[in-house]
């Protein structure tokens, strides 16, 4: 008893050396920005160079004026306010404000960035933030279709096989009838890979990590089998014409400046993925199924114990998760290219998942990481526009560096649920 | 048990033989093997439009048509492996050289084929053994390529027997650093090593790009290529004209056994498999896990560069932008067909390299997409990964002592 009290005291100690050393290094990297800013932006910028930032994406109707500021004054202010917040950050802490304080400073700096890059010229900030939600859609879907695999425990890397399993499917089944069951049919292929995950981890218990692998492996294969054999001949290109969704502009809210072409005027999966992420919050975390799914995942045992059927819940939830990143593959084809190119998902499964453990399994953080990556992949296809000195390669590697600065505990490591990752075995302890 | 079955009435030898059979894991993986040959061959024949053609006249000529087309796909396969045999005998019947290195080339090509993925396989499985699941075999193949291309071209005036180590050895430091990064990152700030490492693929695809066109781009080129490597940094073939067998299949199998006695014959190599059997174990029994996780990704890392710098210094001689392998990717599916034991990596390399190269016939021949080969691989695991699928289709009994599977560990780091 008493060790047990001496032992969480230490903790405790422990903790609050950690949180000092976590303090300094955050202080440090945020004089370090500032550094940063001051030395590369700012002195490499003569003060008469204006910068514009247009604020309405092409071909909107929303009209509202560029916007122009002189440069180097700019920059110089922000800079300020990093080394003012990094210094604060070392001496006295933010406290509870620390992750807002972070996310204040990472914006500042990008935004200095962007100012520098088009320094002189003008960037389509509107267009980019634009393009940013548009490429969130299928890292939040993806994420929250890990999520669900996880809040149940069972790990799930298979979203990106899934993702591209869907999209292949939806594109033939939109080719030959209409969009929507296109749509649907993408969804549940999603659902039925998702239940053959679910049988090897849950059936017969096959290591989650290694079943995702073959699923990935498994989905990489057919898809480029089948491609290769019928989408890319010329007798079958009917195959691979399914048309896209078209863009809704919501009435009255797509016609506010600035912000209405970048939030209100897309096609039907950005606005799925606004609707989708309240309802699974609330789902998840306010209803019963909710609370059964989250404990099948936290304590099997326990929840075993209280006649919630484990087994069923898993394979319910793995599923689900399964027809959500099933939806998301659909986005590829359906709502993004029109048609189905080998390996198109490129990796954005991982990113996706990548994106669920930043949100920490939780939908608005999920959607929060998937603008965050959105950002950056919207701004490497920005690359070539940018008067930028940095190769576009480099800048095609920033989703992937911020993902693993992310993962790398920037901000802290994520709590998975406990039982994620081990399969249920009632006879054992 | 044993005893009772020895006082009941006792079993013939055959049936013993039976008995033992069905329980063994060579069994398993056999069938495994078999099963996953049968179904990729039912694809093959469901995605021929002859065999529907062929449905719609008969039922019977249906099923001689999808029988006749699964034969062609794996018949051009075995041709492309090991050479038409018709061919072979007659060749040797001519005597003449040429043709004969012609007719057994298949043979040996398979062989060339097989050996990044001996290196890979090493590669996946060392990390298997130490709990860490290196996906990212692909990108430190890459950096390995790249690094061992640019020792080939940019040192001179070397003998071949310090150039080519040397070489290599690049190759194998680009790969570890590959390496190092997500195993460092993995024992600080658990950060799953399998999300970091599919990152690090990319980054390494991406970087490969830019020094191709950069700074390692061969200035008398139009297309980004590197400039050939030394003569003396290549690797030594073995026969003359059109066989590409060179001596990396031999160091690969030196490899193999060098990390075989690392992981079974040295202490350390009990410690690191400990960490991977039993992590929290290992902690209590003083072992240092951080550093076994960096070493293992190093080192896992370095071996996958090895495949690459075998690739460019033994066929390519220069670096192109198309080096999309693979290889590094299947190396995954063989180091959990082998076990994760060298020997096992060996073998199924050799499996894998035979099908690889068989492949790119039945391609040519029969029309099939050489993707069927990666359907094949995933059939395969996943009837390795989950015995039991096998042992209830066939109705084999089950083994006396529980099987082995392999764990990873999951996010949180436990």
């Amino acid at each position: 008893m008493a060790d047990t009290k001496s032992m969480q005291i230490e903790n405790k100690q422990v903790d609050k050396k950690k949180t000092k050393s976590h303090r300094i290094t955050f202080g440090i990297i945020y004089l370090v920005l500032a550094a940063f800013i001051w030395i590369v932006f700012v002195n490499g910028t003569d003060t008469s160079i204006l910068t514009t930032f247009n604020m309405t994406p092409g071909g909107s109707s929303a009209y509202m004026d560029d916007w122009i500021f002189p440069t180097a004054s700019t920059l110089s202010t922000l800079a300020f306010i990093c080394a003012i917040a990094g210094a604060y950050q070392i001496i006295r802490g933010f406290g509870k404000f620390t992750n807002g304080i972070l996310a204040l400073v990472a914006g500042i700096f990008i935004f200095s960035f962007l100012s520098w890059a088009s320094s002189g010229g003008s960037i389509n900030l509107a267009g980019l933030l634009r393009v940013t939600v548009v490429r969130a859609v299928p890292l939040t879907l993806g994420a929250m279709a890990g999520m669900l695999c996880e809040r149940s425990g069972t790990v799930n890397i298979a979203i990106e096989g899934m993702m591209l399993t869907s999209a292949f499917v939806s594109t033939v089944i939109a080719s030959l009838t209409n969009l929507w069951i296109g749509m649907l049919a993408g969804v549940l292929t999603g659902g039925l890979i998702a239940w053959i995950h679910g049988v090897l981890t849950i059936k017969y218990k096959v290591d989650h990590t290694i079943s995702g692998t073959v699923i990935n492996i498994f989905a990489t294969g057919i898809t480029s089998f089948l491609s290769s054999k019928f989408l890319q001949k010329t007798d079958y290109q009917y195959l691979n014409e399914p048309g896209m969704f078209p863009q809704i502009d919501i009435p009255v809210l797509s016609k506010i400046p600035f912000v209405g072409p970048i939030l209100f005027s897309h096609n039907m999966y950005v606005y799925a993925m606004f609707l989708l992420v309240p309802f699974l919050t609330v789902m998840l975390f306010s209803t019963r199924w909710g609370l059964r799914l989250r404990s099948v995942g936290e304590h099997p045992k326990a929840a075993d114990t209280l006649g919630i059927n484990v087994i069923k819940t898993r394979y319910m939830a793995v599923i689900l998760g399964g027809m959500m990143a099933g939806f998301a593959g659909t986005y590829f084809t359906l709502g993004s290219s029109g048609r189905f190119d080998e390996l198109l998902t490129a990796g954005r499964g991982f990113i996706a998942l990548a994106a669920m453990l930043f949100g920490n399994y939780h939908p608005v953080g999920a959607m929060g990481a998937g603008l965050l990556f959105g950002f950056f992949d919207s701004l490497s296809a920005k690359a070539s526009i940018l008067k930028v000195p940095i190769p576009s390669d480099f800048l095609g590697m920033m989703p992937y560096l911020a993902t693993i600065v992310v993962l790398a505990g920037v901000v802290g490591r994520s709590q998975a649920p406990a039982a994620a990752g081990k399969s249920y075995d009632k006879e054992s302890l | 048990m044993e005893n009772q079955k020895q006082t009941q009435n006792k079993p013939s030898g055959i049936a013993v033989f039976f008995d033992e059979l069905s329980k063994s894991s060579g069994m398993v993986t056999f069938l495994a093997i078999l099963t996953g040959i049968l179904i990729a061959g039912l694809l093959v024949a469901l995605t021929t439009v002859e065999v529907y053609d062929a449905f719609s006249i008969s039922f019977w000529s249906g099923i001689k048509e999808a029988l006749r087309t699964a034969w062609n796909t794996y018949s051009s396969l075995f041709i492309g492996a090991f050479g038409d045999p018709k061919k072979i005998a007659a060749a040797f019947q001519g005597g003449d050289g040429l043709e004969i290195r012609r007719a057994i080339n298949p043979f040996f090509e398979s062989l060339v084929q097989t050996t990044p993925f001996i290196f890979g396989g090493l590669s996946v499985a060392l990390g298997f053994r130490v709990g860490l699941f290196n996906i990212g075999a692909e990108g430190q193949l890459f950096i390995g390529a790249m690094t061992s291309v640019y020792a080939g071209y940019a040192i001179t005036g070397l003998p071949a027997y310090i150039h080519i180590p040397l070489a290599l050895l690049a190759g194998a430091a680009g790969g570890a650093a590959w390496g190092f990064v997500p195993g460092y990152l993995k024992a600080k700030t658990g950060a799953h090593e399998v999300i970091i490492t599919i990152m690090m693929n990319y980054i390494a695809f991406k970087l490969s790009d830019f020094m191709l066109r950069g700074p390692m781009k061969d200035p008398n080129e139009y297309t980004p290529k590197t400039p050939w490597i030394q003569e003396s940094a290549q690797l030594t073939r073995l026969f003359p004209d059109t066989i590409r067998f060179h001596i990396g299949f031999f160091i690969a199998l030196g490899v193999a056994y060098f990390v075989y006695w690392l992981l079974f014959k040295t202490t350390w190599g009990f410690e690191l498999r400990t960490v991977g059997s039993n992590p929290n174990g290992a902690r209590y029994a003083g072992i240092n896990t951080t550093k076994a996780t960096v070493v293992a990704m190093s080192l896992a890392g370095s071996l996958a560069g090895l495949a690459g710098a075998n690739e460019v210094l033994g066929l390519n001689y220069r670096l192109v932008p198309s080096f999309t392998s693979g290889y590094g990717f299947d190396s995954i599916a063989l180091a959990l067909l082998g076990k994760n034991h060298p020997l096992g990596v060996v073998l199924s390399a050799l499996l894998f390299g035979f099908l690889r190269n068989g492949s790119r016939q039945m391609q040519l021949k029969s029309g099939v997409p050489i993707d069927i080969v990666s359907i094949l691989q995933a059939l395969i695991l996943t009837f390795i990964a989950a015995p039991a699928i096998i042992r209830s289709i066939y109705r084999l009994k089950k083994p006396d002592h529980e099987e082995e599977t392999i764990k990873v560990g999951s996010w949180g780091g436990n």
